[in-house]
């Protein structure tokens, strides 16, 4: 009886030696050498796969940075300039800054301005009815309120408002990762410069018809009367098919359109109503001024044409 | 040569579902509804390019004359149902749920172009030459008038190295509801023969077979007596199944021939054209007429007088229901087409396109939408799909955006017949992703 627990025994532990030498060398063989610093830039990024830097992941993440050696196309939106910049330490690299973005909804059509046509009662997804017809409401363009966006988004950064049936974007949780705005089948989301002091301003509307028809269908709609773009100073709004457009790159956030709009479909964030006063009266005090001049040119103009005319 | 009905009538082999078929109009004959006051008619009214606008506003037009050309080949002329001044051309909400331009014209009288052959007069001889006949079904904008609105030229261009050799008529029908294909042939069999002799004349076929649903008896029988001496053409009795009346299920019902996955008819020799389309192609060689008319049943459960119209090209929904008693007060949705595939509207003053088979009206408690269950794979949605496809999976790969899977599974293939949605115990919205994930596949990618 011992001498078959001792047989065993040996036996077990020589296949074992045996089989650890083989495996020892098989390792050395095969071995898979991976570059260090993609798990130590793995571990300082967010780790929260959500896709947002174009990558399906954040593996893939680090492994593209560290194949590619340079920062100018890949960026973190979640974890911004500061995880960027210990990337760019770890790789020995210069780190790129980059503004930060956040999401900004582009439709303004709550209940209360854009009445209800007809009830939807199908698949309570955004992408279904998009697919299916133009919308509940009478406009085309406008959210349908689902809450598609955010279903998709990670980071608990957006909610439906139950009053207002549009999306609200929560400042301090948006990553700006852009799930929300692949995920909208009416492009209202939209990933917008967080702005120096985070104040930026946009034209909450998409809507693309004749002035009277879209406010016709919400009456808060933007009717193309250009008057934000007249008041603009520095071209950041263009007028294309209908619709107020203001280019971020552009834009200055001196906020003097803002109070020109008749629906106050203008939208700003983290701006005080003084502030936005203020640059109101300015503009006024400005065209007030350029009203004068043009005047005091048509005169002069008039007086050149007509030398002969006596002067009162 | 008659068929014994009690024989094992033919059908498709796979798949397929029997709603109750609730032919409620059946016996309505078809009558002419009173001239609106104004129609609207959309420019995008067929499969293909939406045709070019020849016309401004204040413009006076006749019925039948052009006012849009087809661009392109696959596209139709769009003629104008009505005589009166042209309106405003705007964006206004059609039959399909989403905005496109239309031209409306404010009714003037009643004054017909020179050309058309207004009379009940029965024309046999076939003048034009195939040639001929194909120019003349392009030039009066005849479209597939089964609901998808193919234009009917370019089914007749038979691509070369292609041999055709069958001419099946779809009078299937297999919508429950609808009965506006039925009340034609019973009330114009002799024109349609006549235009089943055009389109083969059209096409060179010597073989023509009607395809007629076992639950018209009397239309299969009409046309027996009248096809009695007649060689060539044949009515066929098929068994009652969803969804015959398409294309593909309709081949293989009567021939036994499966069109290949992404392939025409032509490629196994068939063409299919519907009784309604037939007609219209009689009336346009053999009479001059476009299509500006088409009949268009009106019906439901609780519907006062269900009514088969002959409607002119743009006329609004809500004169149809209101020439049909009025919207009962307990309906739910209104349909535009049949209950399996046609689609809810979103707006009572959306107009009547030349695909517009019927307006059905649900009653409010059969128009909701059942509570959705998980998926407990039960399989029988896939014993339901005529086209042999997996729709619990495209629903799964849809939902995900994986579209490039649900293309490598055929979900292109799918003819949106509903019926994996109208058998699945879960209630599952089936159609709807397999719908969204054509859709996202057709197309161009977000960046």
């Amino acid at each position: 009886m011992n001498q078959v627990i001792v047989y065993t025994i040996i036996s077990l532990t020589a296949i074992g030696i045996v089989a650890a030498v083989v495996i020892y060398f098989v390792s050395k063989k095969f071995a898979v050498v991976e570059d260090s610093r993609i798990s130590a830039v793995e571990q300082v990024l967010p780790n929260t796969n959500c896709g947002g830097c174009g990558q399906p992941g954040c593996h893939a993440f680090a492994l593209a940075v560290v194949n590619a050696g340079d920062l100018s196309t890949l960026h973190c939106p979640v974890g911004g300039n500061a995880v960027m910049k210990q990337v760019a330490d770890i790789l020995g690299i210069k780190a790129v800054e980059k503004d930060p973005y956040i999401a900004v909804v582009r439709c303004s059509g709550s209940f209360e301005y854009r009445k209800k046509t007809n009830i939807y009662d199908g698949t309570d997804s955004c992408k279904i009815a998009a697919a299916l017809y133009s919308g509940d409401t009478g406009c085309a363009y406008g959210c349908l309120g689902m809450g598609d966006c955010v279903a998709v988004c990670d980071f608990e950064a957006m909610y439906m408002d139950e009053k207002t049936g549009l999306p609200v974007i929560i400042e301090d949780k948006c990553t700006a990762c852009n799930a929300c705005v692949k995920e909208c089948p009416k492009d209202i989301l939209e990933l917008w410069p967080k702005g120096k002091k985070n104040q930026r301003v946009y034209v909450a509307c998409l809507n693309e018809e004749k002035g009277s028809t879209a406010r016709k269908e919400c009456a808060v709609a933007c009717s193309g009367c250009s008057k934000c773009f007249e008041a603009c100073r520095y071209d950041a709004i263009t007028m294309v098919n209908n619709l107020a457009h203001i280019d971020p790159e552009k834009c200055k956030v001196c906020m003097e359109c803002v109070d020109t709009c008749d629906v106050h479909n203008i939208i700003t964030a983290n701006v005080t109503p003084e502030k936005i006063q203020a640059a109101n009266e300015q503009r006024l005090k400005r065209e007030e001024r350029e009203r004068k001049k043009r005047e005091a040119e048509k005169l002069a103009a008039q007086q050149n044409e007509n030398p002969t005319t006596p002067q009162a | 040569m008659k068929t014994p009905l009690h024989h094992k009538l033919k059908t498709f082999k796979i798949g397929g579902v029997h709603p109750d078929d609730n032919k409620i109009s059946a016996s309505a004959p078809i009558t002419p509804l009173a001239l609106p006051k104004m129609v609207i008619i959309p420019i995008a009214q067929h499969i293909g390019a939406p045709a070019k606008i020849v016309v401004q506003r204040g413009d006076n037009v006749k019925v039948g004359q052009v006012i849009a050309v087809h661009e392109g080949f696959v596209s139709a002329n769009i003629h104008s149902s009505v005589s009166g001044r042209v309106g405003v051309i705007e964006e206004v909400m059609d039959s399909t749920g989403f905005k496109h331009t239309a031209i409306s014209i404010r009714v003037k009288g009643d004054d017909w172009e020179q050309s058309i052959d207004r009379g009940d007069v029965l024309v046999e001889q076939i003048k034009l030459t195939p040639k001929e006949i194909v120019a003349c079904i392009m030039e009066m904008g005849v479209v597939g008038m089964g609901g998808a609105a193919f234009p009917s030229h370019v089914k007749l261009s038979v691509p070369e190295g292609k041999q055709v050799d069958h001419l099946l008529i779809n009078g299937v029908e297999c919508e429950p509801y609808l009965t506006s294909d039925h009340r034609l042939m019973l009330e114009k069999p002799k024109e349609i023969i006549v235009g089943i002799k055009i389109l083969m004349k059209a096409l060179g076929v010597d073989t023509s077979i009607i395809g007629i649903e076992d639950n018209k008896h009397d239309a299969i029988e009409l046309f027996q007596e009248l096809l009695k001496n007649e060689t060539g053409i044949t009515v066929e009795s098929l068994e009652v199944h969803y969804p015959q009346g398409g294309e593909k299920q309709l081949i293989q019902a009567l021939l036994n021939r499966e069109v290949p996955s992404g392939g025409l008819p032509a490629d196994v020799g068939v063409i299919v054209h519907n009784v309604g389309t037939t007609f219209a192609v009689y009336e346009a060689v053999q009479k001059s007429k476009p299509l500006v008319e088409r009949v268009v049943t009106v019906t439901g459960k609780e519907v006062k007088q269900p009514s088969n119209f002959l409607v002119r090209i743009g006329t609004s929904v809500i004169d149809l229901l209101i020439a049909a008693g009025g919207v009962p007060e307990r309906t739910g949705k209104i349909v535009s087409g049949g209950p399996m595939m046609g689609k809810a509207i979103a707006d009572l003053d959306v107009p009547v396109a030349k695909g517009t088979s019927g307006i059905l009206l649900i009653p409010e408690e059969e128009s909701k939408r059942a509570e959705v269950y998980n998926c407990v794979h039960c399989g029988k949605c896939i014993e339901a799909c005529p086209m042999g496809l997996e729709p619990y999976r495209l629903l799964l790969m849809s939902k995900k955006g994986n579209n490039q899977r649900a293309k490598e599974e055929h979900i292109l293939d799918c003819i949106e017949c509903g019926s994996c949605s109208f058998v699945c115990p879960s209630n599952r919205p089936i159609l709807d992703y397999i719908r969204l994930g054509k859709t996202q596949l057709r197309k161009p990618k977000k960046p």
